[in-house]
């Protein structure tokens, strides 16, 4: 706050935004459409940037015993990495197990995990099918859907996890306006809280 | 000054020099020994030509301070492979700033050594102008330079629910540095790119093995402070701490200020990543969990006496650090009764908004046993909590935001240990 003049920082909040993006000398290139593709593998809970693509979970179980096994043991239970299995009724106590069944709010969230991170050793490495397969094993495991599930990006977004209501965001962020903060060369300022 | 007055003050730093040294046998022992063999002038070692200038400087070789690697809450000692962080030793570093070679360490997945000639940062989503950028071309564009903490959530899980006794103040509270960072405004890039006023969150993601995401809420706050660091300490960003570049959101918590950071995506809403969702949320008593709690909290800890030092009767300078992710801290209160009564302490250095600060006061023990702790007050008028008052909020599963008063009980030999109140 003290890095610029109130004065200044009113100017500058009250300048529309084309005249100030104007004057910016440009940097760097424009991506390509496929390349933006190629990076842009985020999935929100609305299945925005789920891919096409389905598994089962009897292929998901294949590929959990070839690939994750060995860091979270057989069936999800009781390997050297977190514990994904089990847990439920457990939040409120003083032991509380967290596990996709237990604590996960969103199932989109578990296939944009592992498509980022998992298996550890070599990520990025299962396809889309893939990836929906194990999705669809973790969350039979978890009781969460049949043994005979086959899930997609629509069935995907179509499941309710036990603890989505289980997250009160920060009060400070639970709407979230648009800001109006411009940089300037002297610094820019924020309301005092 | 009268000439007793000086003698006798001339015996308290004498006195606390030894103190100082006792206490930092464990780790300092060379130290401790080489100067504490110079009982008179005449045993100092003579004046001799030194080392050859070198490439760059080294720590002396009668300092000894290491990091201390965590497998998890107490889990220390372990295999560096199954390491998750690594603790800044904050009992004995003195003023306000972290040796960048100190600096503590939270990683997911490993530390990747980039090469900055191949890597590049995505900014796209909510835009009008989607740019892939360079190391050079962020280093080009105008930058500012911010002293400010970084806070791993999990400082302080040592203490939730019991107290090991033995533990240093590096084991309880070593997940948090101050440093200064060098880098381009988040603002800056916005306008660069075009970001349209619909875009209320941005997702930042690691090049990292686990491509760590974190989806930030553009708040006035964060678009006016956040920026996109190359420089620590006036050097390049080291690997531990997310070379070529990463994000610094100055008050918020560790992990969203995405290390080896390659994709800026502009949105209307949070993505629920993994680390928002099953990590980093803040479970209740009643088993719902707080979500996007960024803001750390008022916090303070006393760094010496702390936990393991041995202290002799007689003057002590208490001192340790304190800071918010509100802003600047206004004032430290120190108790030596257990938080019965509060005396206020000296802010040592430069006081900044959202970095650490040095405090310290004068006191003088007279061998009974005691409990010292700290209390900080940001410039917003939060206090820190007791460690009642925070659980009776959160309860004790909470696992992260751990920001309660410290206590250190001293017992009549002088030793000092970590207690729960």
């Amino acid at each position: 706050m003290s890095w610029f003049s109130n004065a200044t920082a009113a100017l500058l909040l009250a300048l529309p935004v084309a005249a100030v993006a104007g004057s910016h000398p440009d940097f760097g290139r424009a991506p390509s459409p496929a390349e933006q593709q190629l990076w842009d593998i985020d999935v929100r809970p609305d299945g925005q940037g789920l891919p096409p693509g389905s598994g089962t979970a009897a292929q998901g179980r294949e590929l959990f015993q070839t690939n994750c096994e060995g860091c979270h043991g057989v069936a999800g239970v009781g390997g050297p990495k977190d514990r994904l299995v089990g847990g439920k009724g457990s939040l409120a106590t003083d032991k509380p197990i967290k596990t996709i069944g237990s604590y996960w709010p969103y199932a989109t969230t578990l296939f944009d995990y592992i498509r980022r991170a998992m298996p550890y050793q070599a990520p990025g490495s299962l396809s889309a099918d893939e990836t929906y397969a194990v999705v669809a094993y973790l969350l039979n495991l978890n009781g969460i859907v049949p043994d005979t599930a086959r899930l997609d990006r629509a069935s995907l977004v179509a499941v309710r996890m036990p603890n989505r209501d289980g997250f009160i965001p920060d009060q400070e962020y639970r709407h979230v306006h648009p800001t109006k903060v411009r940089w300037a060369p002297h610094g820019v300022r924020y309301p005092a809280k | 000054m009268s000439d007793d007055t000086r003698a006798k003050s001339t015996d308290e730093r004498a006195v606390s020099r030894r103190n100082i040294l006792v206490a930092s046998v464990a780790l300092g022992g060379a130290a401790a020994a080489a100067r504490a063999g110079a009982e008179t002038l005449a045993d100092v070692p003579p004046r001799e030509p030194g080392a050859e200038l070198g490439a760059h400087s080294e720590r002396s070789g009668f300092v000894k301070l290491s990091r201390v690697p965590e497998a998890g809450p107490g889990v220390r000692n372990v295999d560096p492979a199954d390491a998750i962080n690594s603790k800044t030793p904050i009992g004995q570093l003195v003023g306000n700033l972290t040796p960048t070679d100190l600096h503590y360490e939270r990683s997911h997945s490993g530390v990747p050594d980039l090469d900055p000639a191949k890597h590049r940062l995505l900014v796209h989503g909510f835009v009008d102008r989607p740019r892939v950028l360079t190391l050079q071309d962020l280093m080009a564009m105008p930058s500012v330079s911010r002293t400010v903490f970084l806070e791993c959530t999990g400082n302080g899980w040592e203490n939730w629910k019991r107290a090991d006794p033995m533990v240093t103040v590096q084991n309880t509270h070593g997940l948090v540095s101050t440093n200064e960072w060098t880098g381009v405004p988040l603002a800056y890039l916005a306008e660069l790119v075009g970001r349209r006023s619909s875009s209320t969150w941005m997702l930042a993601e690691g090049d990292d093995a686990a491509g760590v995401a974190r989806s930030i809420p553009l708040t006035d706050e964060i678009m006016s402070e956040a920026f996109i660091a190359y420089g620590q300490n006036g050097e390049p960003i080291r690997p531990a701490h997310g070379y070529p570049m990463r994000l610094i959101v100055p008050g918020c918590e560790g992990n969203v200020n995405i290390k080896w950071l390659r994709r800026l995506k502009f949105g209307d809403q949070p993505w629920m990543t993994r680390w928002e969702t099953a990590r980093y949320t803040q479970l209740l008593a009643d088993g719902r969990a707080q979500q996007f709690q960024l803001h750390m909290d008022a916090n303070s800890v006393i760094t010496s006496p702390s936990g393991t030092m041995q202290i002799a009767r007689g003057y002590q300078r208490i001192t340790g650090l304190a800071w918010s992710g509100h802003g600047r801290i206004a004032r430290v209160d120190v108790s030596t009764d257990g938080g019965k009564s509060w005396r206020q302490a000296t802010l040592e250095g430069q006081v900044l908004p959202k970095a650490q600060t040095r405090f310290g006061c004068d006191w003088d023990w007279d061998g009974r046993p005691a409990r010292i702790l700290s209390r900080s007050t940001d410039e917003h008028g939060d206090v820190q909590p007791t460690r009642q008052q925070l659980i009776d909020r959160v309860g004790t599963n909470a696992l992260f935001h751990y920001n309660a008063q410290q206590t250190w009980a001293i017992d009549e030999s002088g030793r000092v240990t970590n207690v729960l109140v």
